[in-house]
């Protein structure tokens, strides 16, 4: 009796740290960006792109890395859907009783799941050497929408999975096509293609290795899609490399610029699921 | 049974993977009647009811073979149309499943998808199937609400609706009451008491005493075959068959 409460209490008191160590660690790196990147942070760090001398600490700011972070991760996110959710539907509503292609298909997303970064960034890069491609915009996109494919497909297989056979007989019994079937389906599942946008935007701005041969670096912004393009992590990495003390301070107030924005879309998205959402049971 | 049958199954064989389900079934479900299939856990009464629509193609691993006649055509023959062939037959399963959409939408869905387009024929026919199903005067202030707000059984008389604005010639219905509170079973019961003057009901069910009282008709399946078909009464009360005899014993008893 006793030795099997020492146990529970033991246990109990593994899990607490276990649980102060995860929420310490997030407050700990959250309170690092703020207290490193806040004295730096103003206006001109948001709306001014780099000035002169930016690099040896020197007016501008990094408006350059903000907007190419959103077109990278952005357009990658909108190009990856619209290859993903055909794959997905296909997957799951075109295929059936051939149970083996499928389940061929989803293993070969999850090793593509699983492959680092780099590697898309080094892929990438080799199909722009042989379109005869510079960095650019269009560059990053591309390597990074080969990055997120793989997260959306497979969260997007995951909530298809989720939907109840039975809807999909509702929508066929009444006379639907397939096509007409996967529309229904990708309704019920509205909630859950936001949290895929989600995950693959949050993975997509925040990836350096894809980006880095791919998109370039410019202290512009970009205007056409040929044109190189800075994104937030790699700017992050220039200036914390920098010997110049101010400038690695404006690498936290990046830091911490960055952090937001994955901050305020993950709200966002969450209001956007439950907004979705009502027609769920 | 006078009338030409409205489904006539002729032959019909069913393997799913290497097991045999479905054994060389011939039935004849007549026109404008009510027919319930009954039988034990596990004998294929979900199996051959799925099998009217063609909604069995979708099973992995499944083969078919034999004639399913409606109206007198093959819906197994390739150049049948399966759209087609499911618009005929409105289908209420086991629990509801309302289209993620509202009450309104639901209704309207089968129609759209099938080219009617005009607001006021729209409204018209939703209006028309929620009182042909009791729903009208409980949601007609708020048709624009999701269907899943409804309670599970205005859920599945909305579903019923939902496959009558199709204009069907047949309902099936897999266990349809089997999620419901006692009022809401009677209300479906008698539902289906009425609808058979426009449409052949087939009806899946395990309750003998739903079976008695909805059912003209009753088939007893076994082990993937049928072994006994007639007359409600005659099935129930004076079964032929050794087999169906033990499995009614509870009920006349
Ligand atoms: N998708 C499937 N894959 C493999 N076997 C199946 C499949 N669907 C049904 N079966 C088998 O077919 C047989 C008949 O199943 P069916 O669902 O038609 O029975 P049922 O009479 O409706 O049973 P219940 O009363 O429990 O609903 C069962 O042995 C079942 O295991
Ligand atoms: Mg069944």
């Amino acid at each position: 009796m006793r030795r099997r409460k020492a146990e529970e209490l033991f246990f109990k008191i593994l899990m607490l740290i276990a649980a102060i160590i995860v929420c310490g660690s997030f407050f700990l790196i959250v309170g690092t960006i703020f207290a490193k990147g806040l004295p730096y942070m103003n206006l001109d760090m948001l709306t001014k792109t780099p000035g002169g001398g930016f690099y040896i600490g020197k007016e501008g700011g990094i408006l350059n890395a903000i907007i190419g972070s959103l077109y990278v991760a952005g357009g990658a996110t909108i190009l990856g859907l619209l290859i993903s959710i055909p794959v997905a539907i296909f997957i799951n509503m075109y295929m059936n009783g051939k149970k083996f292609l499928s389940d061929s298909l989803r293993v070969a997303f999850d090793v593509l799941f699983g492959i680092p970064s780099i590697v898309y960034g080094a892929f990438g890069f080799l199909i722009m050497v042989y379109f005869g491609f510079r960095a650019s915009l269009l560059g990053g996109i591309i390597a990074v929408t080969l990055l997120v494919i793989p997260i959306l497909v497979r969260t997007l297989d995951e909530v298809i999975g989720t939907v109840p056979l039975e809807l999909r007989d509702a929508a066929l019994s009444l006379g639907a096509t397939r096509w007409e079937m996967a529309k229904v389906v990708l309704r019920q599942i509205r909630p859950g293609i936001f949290t895929a946008i989600l995950l693959s935007f949050g993975r997509a701005i925040g990836d350096v290795a894809s980006v880095l041969f791919t998109a370039g670096f410019s202290d512009n912004i970009p205007t056409s899609l040929h044109e190189p393009a800075a994104t937030l992590p790699l700017a992050i990495f220039f200036q914390l490399s920098s010997p110049v003390e101010e400038v690695q301070g404006r690498g936290y107030a990046s830091a911490l610029i960055l952090t937001i924005i994955v901050l305020v879309i993950t709200v966002l998205s969450e209001i956007l699921i439950k907004k979705f959402s009502k027609h769920k049971s | 049974m006078t009338k030409t049958p409205h489904i006539s199954v002729q032959h019909l064989n069913v393997h799913i993977g290497n097991q045999h389900i479905l054994n060389d079934i011939n039935i004849n479900i007549p026109d404008k009647k009510v027919t319930s299939i009954i039988g034990p856990s596990g004998c294929g009464k979900t199996t051959l009811l799925r099998s009217f629509n063609r909604l069995l193609d979708n099973t992995p691993g499944v083969s078919i073979t034999g004639k399913v006649l409606v109206d007198g055509e093959d819906i197994y023959d390739p150049k049948a149309e399966v759209t087609h062939i499911r618009k005929k037959m409105g289908l209420l399963s086991q629990r509801p499943y309302p289209l993620p959409m509202s009450i309104y939408d639901n209704v309207a869905y089968g129609p759209r998808i099938h080219g009617i387009r005009k607001k006021q024929e729209l409204d018209q026919l939703v209006e028309e199937q929620l009182k042909a199903t009791g729903l009208w005067n409980e949601v007609k202030d708020r048709l624009n609400a999701s269907a899943t707000r409804l309670s599970i059984g205005q859920q599945q008389r909305l579903c019923l609706a939902r496959g009558l604005a199709v204009s069907p010639e047949i309902i099936l219905g897999d266990e349809s009451t089997s999620a419901l509170d006692p009022v809401s079973t009677s209300i479906i019961e008698d539902l289906f008491i009425s609808l058979k003057e426009k449409y052949s009901i087939v009806l899946v069910t395990h309750i003998l005493r739903q079976a008695r009282r909805v059912s003209d008709y009753i088939v007893f399946v076994y082990g993937g075959k049928i072994i006994e078909f007639g007359p409600t009464e005659d099935v129930l009360l004076n079964p032929k068959e050794e087999l169906t005899r033990e499995y009614v014993k509870g009920y006349i008893s």
